[in-house]
């Protein structure tokens, strides 16, 4: 906190005149950017649109509000296959994920130099693309169906699985490893019950909070054709059938609110 | 000191679960799900051979990206991605404050509190592309929908995580400036915002990640941004195109995530 002298008299400032430029300079830099951006999509805007979208939402409301019940019927197995796509995913994930992180973390890896890179970059990969991008690429793969979708949400957590394990790996403690090593343990025995142990509390939370995770992200890539409850959804929205619109909806909040209370419920008993 | 005959001498990991029943109808259960999942695949062998054709060409294509022939419409699509990603983490950040201290049982009244859980709630329920579905179909199609979708998602997941910050404070300071006569608002600016600003800060870079890899997706129902351009790619099978823009996002989201992760070091 500089102190100025001006005309015999101490004057207190709280920052000196260099800080608090560049405080305004920040401030500055970062108004411009902000305003550029809403510029920007200020211009590609349809403005009346949006002035219209209060009667939209109001018109929307009105024709969700009397849902078509006997539409449950048909969502029941799309709702069915979209758990299965996170589930299925989701183990395949964690199948990849696990040899991924032991390759990854610096202290368990065979080669600093050449795989431990390699992993990373498997991780890193997998991490950066979503999982809606990833079903768009293998329904051409593998056509529309439910295995492009297992294998987009798998793709997806293997980076997200790969990363906070490995992460645990190198948190763990090396006396506990020191100690089994000691023993005359082979790396194999040192892996199973040096390292093990100490990551599974965290491997299993990390896997539930990724299934759970999972469940939302199912509900979507049938959009793109991986099948799941997507499909029907981009169906009734694409007919304008709003009141399908909200069983569909009403089925996914159970879900995930299923799901969620189920991962809480998994995480708070290893806690 | 000898050991009974009878013992065995060999030592054997404790099991999962102690009791024998309840481990083998585990397993039992899991075989059974496991197979009743696969099976319902239904997987079309002779359409993933046709197709494995498809994927070396797009792997192929990721060895020569091609940048230039739709280059107009990549660089549109990626500002548009970009400037959605700054409106919506700043308008998201500043609405998400209020929520959260409404939504923080130990400064908020209980009206209050249940209407901002109840914001946060419905903001985390559902994935953001069907969000998007809903804004588009309201504001019409476009990046306006897109931005307004990023922050009502930024909403639930800054004040959710800020309202349990603000939860777990510690509760003599929040006395002690009380106790010299603060009002409200000098209240939250001198007790509870110097204790919960440097993790907030954190977890707004943090959601600024999240809007950006989000906003590459929302394109694919029409929310703006390089996700519909790359969705026109890839049906018109042009893979070379695709994989340019994958390797543009994936390069972006590595940047955003090391620069975010360097400010959270450096200056947090």
């Amino acid at each position: 906190m500089p102190v100025l002298e001006q005309n015999d008299r101490r004057i207190w400032k709280r920052r000196d005149r260099a800080t608090q430029m560049r405080i305004w300079l920040t401030w500055l830099v970062g108004v411009s950017i902000l305003m550029l951006c809403w510029e920007y999509i200020s211009r590609q805007t349809m403005w009346i649109f949006v002035l219209d979208a209060p009667q939209q939402a109001f018109d929307m409301a009105a024709r969700m509000s009397n849902p078509r019940w006997e539409y449950t019927e048909v969502i029941l197995v799309p709702m069915w296959d979209t758990i299965n796509i996170a589930t299925l995913g989701t183990l395949l994930a964690i199948g990849v994920a696990v040899p991924m992180a032991f390759l990854a973390a610096h202290n368990t890896t065979p080669s600093r130099a050449l795989i431990r890179p390699l992993a990373l970059g498997v991780i890193v990969t997998s991490r950066s693309i979503n999982a809606l991008i990833w079903a768009l690429l293998l329904v051409l793969i593998f056509g529309p169906g439910l295995l492009a979708g297992v294998i987009a949400i798998a793709l997806r957590s293997i980076g997200f699985i790969g990363k906070l394990l490995y992460e645990a790996i190198e948190e763990i403690d090396p006396r506990q490893v020191e100690a089994v090593r000691a023993t005359g343990a082979k790396p194999a025995q040192v892996l199973a019950y040096g390292v093990v142990p100490q990551i599974m509390p965290a491997f299993a939370g990390i896997s539930v909070y990724r299934w759970d995770t999972n469940i939302r992200e199912a509900t979507i890539i049938g959009l793109v054709g991986a099948g799941g409850i997507g499909i029907q959804l981009q169906s009734s929205v694409n007919s304008l059938a709003w009141n399908q619109v909200s069983i569909i909806f009403m089925a996914i909040l159970l879900t995930v609110l299923v799901s969620e209370w189920v991962s809480a419920r998994v995480r708070h008993a290893i806690i | 000191m000898t050991a009974p005959a009878d013992t065995p001498r060999r030592w054997r990991k404790a099991p999962f679960i102690a009791h024998a029943g309840w481990r083998y109808a585990l397993y039992a259960g899991a075989l059974i799900y496991l197979v009743i999942g696969i099976g319902s695949l239904s997987v079309d062998w002779g359409r993933v051979i046709a197709g494995l054709d498809r994927g070396g060409a797009f792997l192929g294509a990721f060895l020569q990206p091609d940048f230039t022939s739709r280059w107009n419409s990549i660089q549109e699509g990626m500002l548009e991605s970009l400037a959605m990603t700054v409106v919506s983490t700043v308008f998201g950040v500043l609405l998400s404050i209020p929520v959260a201290l409404g939504a923080a049982r130990n400064i908020a009244p209980w009206p209050v509190y249940y209407v901002c859980r109840g914001i946060i709630a419905l903001s985390r329920a559902f994935q953001e592309v069907i969000i998007a579905i809903l804004f588009v179909a309201m504001f019409g199609f476009g990046p306006f929908a897109g931005a307004v979708t990023l922050a009502f998602a930024t909403i639930g997941f800054l004040a959710k995580l800020l309202a349990e910050d603000i939860e777990d404070i510690d509760r003599g300071q929040l006395e002690a400036v009380r106790a010299t006569g603060a009002r409200w608002l000098q209240l939250m600016n001198h007790a509870i915002q110097p204790q919960v600003a440097p993790r907030f800060i954190g977890l707004c870079l943090y959601r600024l990640d999240i809007n950006f890899r989000e906003a590459s997706v929302i394109g694919i129902v029409g929310a703006g941004g390089i996700g519909s351009t790359l969705n026109t790619a890839i049906s018109r099978y042009e893979y070379d195109s695709a994989a340019a823009i994958l390797l543009i996002i994936i390069a972006i989201v590595l940047a955003v995530e090391y620069s975010s992760g360097y400010i959270r070091r450096t200056f947090l």
